[in-house]
């Protein structure tokens, strides 16, 4: 129990998986330019992280390992998340239309998140059990949409500053990124696992 | 300038510099870029994984149905990715520690998949090469040059590993640990970034 919660506590404040170890960078600039955008962003995440490690843990430990097959990981995790993807799209159009109007256009962005296939790869690296892997990928997940909501906020009142021409867009959000992230390095050393 | 296959290259390294003009596949070059070895192995890991699926996917264009491309340059991308981890685990394992989840995520960084979508699967084998290496040393050059300033600004050395001087500014300078650590790698690309888009619009002013 309470290596679950240090999990939690490190990859949603810690070791934030945007700010500061960068994983995921283009979504988290891409589609932070508004409020909605962002949230339907994060509960895609939300939702599909927790499927994929779910995912490529059963699979890793119960047909990679037995069969040797470690070193096809990278092929198959992207394929299981690849798979997945269009998996939650179809039955979230069948289940459930209104929920799917929001995330549909946001799920095909997902498998070239890199964010996802990290927290696969890391639950694999660090031997997480199941439990341990689905805790950390819904912390990830949970710390990727804070990161996100938060530039969103600051975007929406972007909008309103005067900015340099040149620093406008892409080069203004990684300038404040940089300030958010030496913010949230005032957790470091707080916890490690 | 006027050969077909070196405007490939000049395309791939100036105007549509992956980092700098496209800004795509940003997450290693924020993460890895704190020491200039890093920097110059993703770069070449990622030139050499982009070079292959370029060739591969050209030449397999016609056969690859429509409906299911995607899935495929993953795979093939994905099945070079592996033979790359590989090779840098049995010759280069320093640098397959400090790269660590890096490597396996070159598979998703954005510009090996948008130049199969965008270019590979629709050009002929030779010009899909030649984009390869243009787009590939466009990423290892802006790869160095981010690493070069984070060295020498965050710690103070240059290629810290390999060279006799480690220490540039002599014993006492005390580096600015800022650009060593997350926070000075976002500020620094956003400089950069708007930097270059200064000059690019004072060359097409002109």
């Amino acid at each position: 129990m309470e290596k679950l919660l240090s999990i939690i506590f490190i990859y949603i404040l810690v070791d934030n998986f945007v700010l500061q170890r960068f994983f995921g960078i283009c979504p988290f600039v891409g589609v932070s330019r508004k409020m909605e955008t962002a949230v339907g962003m994060s509960m895609a995440v939300v939702f599909v992280m927790t499927l994929a490690t779910l995912a490529t843990w059963l699979v890793y430990t119960y047909v990679l390992t037995p069969l040797e097959l470690q070193y096809l990981q990278i092929v198959a995790f992207i394929l299981i998340i690849a798979s997945l993807v269009q998996l939650v799209e179809t039955v979230l159009r069948k289940i459930s239309p209104t929920l799917y109007q929001g995330l549909g256009i946001f799920l095909p962005l997902i498998t070239t998140n890199c964010a996802v296939l990290a927290v696969a790869l890391l639950a694999v690296q660090e031997e997480f059990t199941l439990v341990e892997a689905v805790v950390f990928g819904i912390a990830a997940a949970i710390g990727f949409s804070l990161a996100l909501l938060i530039m969103a906020g600051i975007r929406e009142r972007l909008e309103f500053a005067k900015i340099p021409r040149p620093l406008q867009g892409t080069a203004i959000t990684l300038i404040t990124a940089g300030i958010l992230s030496l913010a949230f390095m005032g957790f470091k050393g707080m916890l490690s696992l | 300038m006027n050969n077909i296959y070196l405007r490939d290259i000049f395309r791939g390294i100036v105007t549509d510099n992956p980092t700098f003009r496209l800004v795509l596949g940003m997450c290693p070059v924020l993460a890895i870029t704190t020491f200039v070895i890093n920097g110059l192995g993703m770069g070449v890991a990622t030139a050499a994984v982009l070079i292959c699926s370029n060739v591969v996917i050209s030449s397999l264009r016609r056969f690859i149905p429509e409906q299911v491309r995607i899935p495929c340059f993953i795979v093939i991308i994905a099945s070079f990715v592996t033979i790359i981890e590989m090779l840098l685990k049995a010759f280069q394992p320093n640098l397959y520690e400090a790269l660590g989840v890096f490597i396996p995520l070159i598979v998703v960084n954005c510009i090996i998949l948008g130049r199969a979508e965008a270019f590979a699967s629709k050009q002929p084998v030779l010009r899909s090469l030649f984009d390869g290496i243009g787009i590939g040393l466009g990423f290892t050059i802006a790869l160095l040059i981010i690493s070069t300033l984070r060295e020498v600004i965050g710690s103070g050395t240059i290629l810290a590993e390999t060279a006799a001087v480690t220490q540039l500014f002599g014993p006492n300078f005390e580096p600015m640990r800022l650009f060593a650590l997350p926070p000075g790698a976002f500020i620094l690309l956003g400089l950069l970034l708007g930097g270059m888009n200064f000059i690019f619009k004072r060359l097409n002013v002109k």
